[in-house]
């Protein structure tokens, strides 16, 4: 399974040259991998059907606290989302080829669509905890390219950059959340972590873990209130959203509450959290459908309502709302990605995607509108269709609800008679009555466009027929997955006259009625204020928020970095004072033990030649050459203290680096204005306060420090070891570029870094207007001289 | 800076100093010195020289953009890293070569070149500086 993860990242990445070495019929070259990779998943079916997992694993990082293993899992759950992104990818890829033929990007959708498939196959493939999370991000990222494709566009970006930080966030959590689980379990493989859910749901970090799983499937599922970055993401192509928003990235969610029901599920806070958020998910999200003309929108909003209905399931956790997760999931992949592939091709060909504008295209379009009539039944759950089966169980399961069952159902008939009517719509109002004129002159699409919808709209028909195809082989082992424990049952499109189908037809009843009034519901005020508060609402809380943080992080840049080198010193003095001396005084406590009997004479003269030019810079400092010239003089007292004590090497930089900076600050100070005392009287004795208060801390907590008996370990093992191990005797050497190289590396780095940022900070200022319009209007070239200054 | 004392002066130092930046950092294993001294004293020569003859005269004496002293430094940091890795050693172990000429016994190593880059940036950091401020004014 590793090899097959490593070659679709491998092919995406080569895919650009695959795309020249091809040109237009690359699209049906690449779509080899999907399907090769699907097969070799579907060879599985067998060995998984009887009730076995299959387990790979490549050791990748080997530590001491912890090791990540590139382990796979595949069992029952696993088998059939990778079925879908493998099966549903192949159509995606030949789908975009056509959508996007001519495009020049066309090669970079290819390269992110293979790396995302590869990512989402990680995610339901990987049995380690930190590798699931791995993929997991991957699949935020490759999104994130994925939805800004027409990178151009505003809108685009702002979608792409919505969905990322939604998801971005969500992913932190859920990182937390696995670390926890990992911790409080001492398992970081999800097929060793199956079996200890009761050491997990007992721990007193349960609640943590949970909130924080949720998190991150929330926000991945867009469960409200995280609903709005699906719709928003249909700025995408249309290749892009049937294939993650409707078919596989947005059910990664779904799928980590599903593969963690045994660990975490069947308690109560999980039915009321989990069941609770999927039930106001579907009911909410299905009536929005309602309120939008454009196809891609009702779609995106009877795709929340489906992840809500799959994330309720789970929640309900009970044997049949596991087999109804089973077939939902399938049964939704197959009719969702054929809906809106069909969807784009409406748009690809006739020039809009908007329900109000289109008519009577099953003429023109006999395929699609085929692929899409069968899809739409299949959705609003009207036999003999797979949907159908799928929503019966459904409504079996939340008859039997454990916690109210009779509002659950409520709920749930309500939430499924709107999507019977935006079923409706998506297919009668663009095919069928009168044609109408549209901006394109519309014909069927090109045979890359219509074979994956028709496939998927065929299969919804032969599983809806013959369900027994798919029921022991993939359902069977699917719900015993989720449901932690073997369960055996088989599918059959009639049951008898009982409470759900009669449901099914209160539904169908109902939807066909709401469809008729449809326009008029539409346009009504309660409907109208129904979208701008469910709709509307988090994309408002959500641009507040970002705005809301910007103005925070402004607010706090222009208090603690204004620029000003003397606030800079209060802050950074008056944080070093809080911080140490609160630790300083509360874990050690003063020690006054200054032994001024073993000091020299030498010693003297020089501390008080110190002390003495400190006097100056604060005395007599009106000149900014005083100052430097007694900073001098600290620093060269300060290097001959060092050769006091035989450290020749310490000296030697020291006199270097004050010569150096001597000649530094001068060069300065030539474009330095003269030096104005700007201070009031009280800022000065502020100053004064915190100068003495962090001078008094660190001599006494050097006090402290050498008063505590010196560990010579560490120094004797340079000394003994610095010759045979390093063969150099200059010990301060071998430490900086042997011993601990990588410290002096990382300064090293600074240093170049530092070089860098004064080169371009000084240039900045020399090239004018370039570096002075930053956002809130400050001039960073003041800053530029600053920092000078300050060096 | 127009002064013929300086510029004769600096003619005659600069080449003393840098030979002294190179004695020093080669000495650095053993006795006081290494790369980050050797790299001051290297980069107070090109000081010296760029306020006696001005930046432009420095840069032409230089010949090397300073920016890509900086490179070049982080460069040899990053190859005395990696040299050890291609001996299933971790990151920057040190690695030794010995050549014997009889004399003069010549030692080689990744520390070494680790310090050759240590000298290189600090060298490109301090010109970089001194030169922008000075073309600054």
């Amino acid at each position: 399974m590793l090899t097959v993860i490593i070659l679709i990242f491998a092919v995406a990445l080569a895919s650009p040259w695959i795309y020249k070495l091809f040109r237009d019929k690359a699209g049906w070259v690449l779509s080899l991998l999907p399907f090769g990779s699907f097969l070799y998943l579907a060879s599985w079916l067998p060995h998984v059907a009887t009730g076995n997992v299959v387990q790979q694993s490549t050791t990748w990082v080997s530590m001491a606290l912890f090791e990540v293993n590139l382990a796979f899992y595949l069992d029952g759950l696993s088998l059939m989302f990778g079925l879908i992104i493998t099966g549903i990818g192949t159509f995606i890829v030949l789908y975009g080829s056509g959508y996007l033929g001519g495009d020049t990007y066309l090669p970079r959708f290819y390269c992110a669509i293979l790396l995302f498939m590869g990512s989402m196959l990680g995610v339901v493939l990987a049995d380690n905890l930190v590798s699931i999370f791995v993929f997991w991000e991957l699949t935020s990222f490759t999104s994130f390219i994925l939805i800004g494709f027409t990178h151009e566009q505003e809108n685009s970006r702002k979608a792409a950059l919505q969905a990322l930080l939604v998801t971005g966030i969500g992913g932190l959590a859920l990182l937390a959340g696995l670390v926890l689980m990992g911790f409080a379990s001492g398992h970081w493989e999800v097929s060793a972590l199956l079996n200890e859910g009761d050491i997990v749901r007992s721990h007193p970090f349960y609640l943590a873990i949970l909130i924080l799983v949720l998190a991150g499937a929330f926000t991945k599922s867009a469960q409200f209130p995280f609903s709005f970055w699906l719709p928003g993401a249909m700025a995408a192509p249309t290749p892009v959203s049937a294939y993650l928003h409707s078919a596989t990235m947005v059910k990664a969610g779904v799928y980590l509450l599903a593969r963690m029901n045994p660990v975490l599920g069947s308690t109560e806070i999980w039915l009321l959290l989990v069941g609770g958020i999927g039930l106001l998910t579907l009911l909410i999200s299905a009536w929005l459908s309602l309120s939008f003309t454009d196809m891609k929108q009702i779609l995106a909003y009877s795709t929340v309502m489906a992840l809500g209905t799959m994330i309720m399931l789970i929640g309900i956790g009970t044997e049949l709302a596991m087999k109804a997760l089973a077939v939902y999931i399938l049964s939704h992949a197959m009719y969702k990605g054929a809906l809106f592939m069909v969807a784009g091709a409406v748009d690809h060909e006739a020039g809009t995607r908007d329900v109000l504008k289109l008519g009577g295209l099953r003429h023109l379009m006999p395929i699609s509108f085929a692929a899409a009539a069968l899809a739409a039944i299949s959705m609003a759950g009207i036999p003999p269709l797979y949907g159908f089966i799928a929503k019966e169980l459904v409504y079996e399961a939340a008859l039997e609800a454990p916690l109210w069952p009779i509002l659950v159902i409520a709920l749930a008939v309500i939430a499924n008679i709107a999507i019977v009517a935006a079923s409706a719509i998506v297919v009668i109002r663009p095919f069928l009555g009168a044609r109408v004129e549209t901006p394109k002159k519309a014909h069927e699409a090109p045979p890359s466009m219509w074979i994956g919808p028709i496939s998927l709209a065929v299969l919804s028909l032969i599983f809806g027929v013959l369900p027994f195809l798919v029921d022991k082989s993939l359902m069977v082992p699917v719900a015993s997955s989720v449901y932690g424990a073997p369960m055996d049952f088989y599918l059959s499109l009639w049951h008898g006259i009982n409470l759900p189908l009669m449901l099914s037809v209160l539904t169908l009843a109902g939807g066909i009625l709401v469809y008729r009034f449809w326009d008029g519901v539409r346009e009504s005020v309660p409907m109208k204020s129904y979208q701008t508060v469910f709709a509307m609402g988090p994309i408002r809380g959500y641009d507040g928020l970002v705005s809301g943080l910007l103005g925070l992080a402004g607010w706090q840049t222009r208090t603690i970095q204004n620029g000003l080198m003397s606030n800079y010193l209060v802050t950074i003095l008056v944080t070093l004072l809080v911080a140490v001396g609160y630790t300083f005084l509360t874990r050690s406590g003063i020690v006054w033990n200054p032994g001024f009997e073993g000091v020299l004479i030498q010693e003297w003269a020089l501390s008080i030649a110190i002390i003495t030019a400190l006097g100056i810079i604060l005395g007599f400092g009106h000149s900014r050459l005083t100052m430097v010239i007694g900073a001098g003089v600290v620093g060269f007292g300060l290097a001959l203290i060092y050769l006091m004590h035989g450290a020749a090497d310490l000296a030697m930089t020291q006199v270097l680096v004050e010569t150096l900076t001597v000649i530094l600050v001068v060069l300065v100070l030539i474009h330095v204005p003269k030096l104005k005392e700007l201070r009031s009287a009280t800022s000065k004795v502020r100053d004064g306060v915190i100068a003495v208060a962090a001078g008094a801390m660190m001599t006494l907590l050097i006090l402290a420090v050498t008063a505590v008996p010196f560990d010579a370990f560490i120094s004797e093992y340079y000394a003994e070891t610095s010759y045979p191990l390093a063969h150099g005797r200059n010990i301060v050497n071998v430490i900086l570029v042997d011993f601990r190289a990588l410290d002096t590396m990382g300064e090293v780095v600074v240093v170049a870094i530092a070089g860098l940022a004064v080169y371009a900070l000084i240039k900045m200022k020399r090239f004018g207007s370039a570096g002075n319009t930053n956002k809130d209007g400050r001039n960073t070239s003041g800053a530029a001289s600053q920092k000078g200054k300050s060096s | 800076m127009k002064s013929l004392i300086l510029h004769t002066a600096t003619r005659l130092m600069i080449g003393v100093l840098v030979l002294f930046s190179l004695f020093l950092f080669f000495r650095g294993h053993d006795e006081p010195g290494g790369g980050f001294i050797g790299g001051l004293v290297g980069a107070g020569a090109f000081t010296l020289y760029a306020i006696a003859f001005g930046s432009e005269a420095t840069r032409k004496v230089l010949r090397i953009h300073p920016i890509t002293l900086i490179a070049l430094g982080l460069l040899s940091l990053v190859v005395s890293g990696l040299i050890p890795m291609f001996f299933a050693e971790p990151f920057l172990t040190g690695k030794w070569l010995f050549i014997e000429w009889g004399a003069f016994d010549t030692k080689l190593s990744t520390p070494l070149l680790f310090d050759i880059g240590v000298y290189l940036c600090v060298v490109g950091f301090i010109v970089t500086v001194i030169f922008s401020l000075e073309e600054e004014g």
